[in-house]
């Protein structure tokens, strides 16, 4: 297709969108690797009064440190700091919220896919709406109800409140994945005598994996980044990576603890370019599947 | 599917939601017209060898003994609503009669804590909607231009502002456009005034919230018009040019009406996230000078005499303020539904 007449254009157009492109990639990718680069300094080249090419040649860092680069925040953050505490939760949270959400999502979403009665339709509406609720709002719902129950500050609350959450986007997306299934496949496994849950984990689960892979990325994203429900209801020392960061501004008075942030927020950024990376394939394909649904 | 089979695949899915979604909606409804119990005074008097002085103390059993009987806190009806922190009707009718003319009155009216989160709320999601949509046309655009070994990764550079967690990337750009970053060091520069500081000045930090939410939800945008663009139908385009339309007139009359039915989608998703921005208040510290209705509910949650009751109104006026956004898409896909059904 590329070479399609309708896509020929003149030089000074085609000059202007490539200029454009780079310009954008500048802005979208220049912070990153900005505060990569300024998390081996120290605050007085990062955040410098005087130049800002401080950040770049970094005279403080080798008068106080000796060398270029230092690893003081991350030092402070993980070790100090106890950062690596709040990285082991993110990844308890994360790998649960996942897994119980998709256990959920596919089989609601395989019943929404081949349900035809009216009231589909309705718990579709329904979920949307749920979608739509700023996570603050519940978590205002949440908090009297786990005081008194004793359930505010575990784990395992904030873990099953990001499934519920979850569950909406993730049911909507399955739906869509599984009516792409022909119905074909699990009824003719039903003619040939299975029952409903049979042809389900028989036919479907074997089929699924692609829509399901791409559902986990965007209940992983989910999970992983929030902090409404992760700052307000967990404790100090359940806390995740994204509440543990937002800690460590409110302390920001005393000098070098702005680095610890900085190393933090690199830290935590880490993990979701090597996903992207990887990724990046099913993440497109998954946010055009709604739209192209409509 | 019968309905006792679609009930059991369901169930799991539907229990999480009816106890976590839907329930904490009816406890912010009820909390939200219960005030707490207010703490009972007792006068003591304590006598020495000069004098005798009263002082009042908390009767602690007294107190908790209340609390116990009804642990919800004392009815209030529509008390927390219209209060000050709220809709505060009082006061806007004191406005009201005492403003000269409508812009003093907007003024004032905007002082109010709730109406000042509800207005930058509707300004961010005003502008936030639409610039992102513009500008995820304009790169998708662009991204189509360009030879097809060079798409992979300014894909990959361009999904990163959104993949990012809200509050980290808020934060990066913070740092960046702090007095002594480099941004804001290219500011101070460009106004020719050092002592320039975003974090200073209302109007700079809204611009910085909205350039931030350009910055963080234009790659959503860019990839659905991507995919859309992918299935233009080249057949139409060749014939348009046939037809003598210029570049701009299939831009116009081809691939625009193609990309609508995608722009609507791309509006329903982005207004009901930039209705609910949150984080990058947090991030930015900029809680004196903008203040959205999450934010506002937040800082209540988060205050050390924690305003549950508070929260829980301003929760549920957020929530029908979210459902008047929906009411128009709800309508609209229950009238093709009807039509297909």
């Amino acid at each position: 297709m590329a070479s399609s007449i309708a896509d020929r254009r003149p030089f000074p157009l085609q000059a202007l969108m490539v200029g454009f492109l780079i310009l954008w990639l500048m802005v979208a990718a220049f912070p990153f690797l900005w505060t990569l680069w300024g998390s081996f300094k120290v605050e007085g080249d990062f955040f410098s009064k005087s130049d800002w090419t401080n950040a770049l040649t970094g005279p403080l860092t080798r008068a106080e440190t000796g060398a270029a680069f230092t690893g003081q925040g991350y030092q402070g953050a993980w070790v100090t700091n106890e950062f690596w505490r709040a990285a082991l939760n993110t990844l308890i949270v994360v790998v649960l919220v996942v897994t119980i959400s998709l256990t959920f999502g596919t089989l609601g979403g395989y019943a929404l896919a081949r349900s035809g009665y009216r009231y589909v339709f309705w718990i579709l509406i329904v979920a949307l709406v749920f979608r739509a609720m700023p996570h603050v709002t519940l978590v205002s719902g949440y908090l009297l109800p786990f005081y008194q129950w004793n359930l505010w500050g575990h784990l395992p609350t904030a873990i099953i409140v990001l499934v519920a959450i979850n569950q909406p986007f993730t049911l909507w997306m399955l739906t869509s994945f599984f009516q792409n299934i022909p119905k074909d496949l699990d009824e003719s496994a039903m003619v040939d005598g299975c029952s409903r849950f049979q042809a389900f984990r028989l036919v479907i689960i074997p089929v699924m994996w692609p829509g399901v892979i791409t559902t986990g990325l965007f209940s992983f994203l989910l999970a992983y980044n929030d902090f409404a429900v992760t700052a307000m209801l967990l404790n100090q020392e359940n806390q995740t990576m994204i509440p543990k960061i937002a800690s460590f501004l409110g302390t920001t008075q005393t000098k070098g603890n702005v680095m610890f942030a900085v190393s933090a927020v690199v830290s935590a950024t880490a993990p979701l370019f090597v996903l992207v990376m990887f990724f990046q394939r099913q993440i497109v394909s998954g946010l055009t599947a709604g739209a192209v649904k409509g | 599917m019968k309905h006792a089979t679609f009930l059991w695949f369901i169930l799991p899915s539907a229990v999480a939601m009816l106890l976590f979604i839907a329930l904490p909606i009816v406890s912010v409804l009820i909390q939200s017209v219960y005030a707490p119990h207010e703490q009972v005074i007792r006068e003591v008097e304590s006598c020495n060898v000069f004098s005798c002085t009263k002082t009042t103390v908390v009767d602690v059993d007294a107190t908790r003994a209340l609390s116990d009987g009804a642990p919800m806190g004392r009815f209030v009806g529509s008390d927390i609503f219209t209060d000050r922190s709220h809709l505060a009707t009082h006061e806007i009718a004191q406005i009201w009669a005492t403003s000269h003319g409508i812009g003093d009155f907007l003024n004032q009216v905007l002082n109010l804590p709730f109406y000042g989160a509800l207005a930058f709320t509707l300004t961010y999601t005003a502008f936030v909607t639409p610039l992102s949509i513009l500008l995820g046309f304009a790169i998708a655009l662009a991204v189509n231009a360009i030879p097809r070994m060079f798409r992979g990764p300014v894909i990959f550079f361009s999904l990163l502002p959104m993949i990012v967690t809200p509050l980290v990337g808020a934060l990066i750009l913070f740092w960046m456009v702090d007095a002594r970053g480099i941004l804001g060091a290219v500011l101070q520069s460009l106004a020719g005034d050092p002592n320039l500081s975003i974090k200073a000045s209302t109007p700079l930090m809204w611009i910085m919230l909205i350039v931030y939410g350009v910055w963080a939800s234009s790659p959503f945008a860019f990839v659905v018009y991507y995919a859309g663009l992918q299935t233009v139908p080249q057949d139409t385009l060749e014939s348009a040019m046939i037809d003598g339309a210029t570049r701009w007139q299939r831009l116009r009359f081809v691939i625009i009406p193609h990309l609508l039915p995608l722009t609507t989608f791309l509006l329903l998703i982005k207004i009901m996230d930039n209705f609910r921005v949150f984080e990058p208040i947090v991030s930015f510290n900029a809680g004196a000078h903008a203040q959205s209705l999450s934010y506002f509910i937040y800082s209540d949650l988060s205050s050390t005499n924690q305003l549950l009751s508070s929260a829980a109104a301003t929760s549920v006026l957020t929530i029908l303020g979210i459902i008047v956004l929906l009411s128009p898409v709800i309508v609209r896909t229950w009238k093709s539904f009807g039509r297909t059904a």
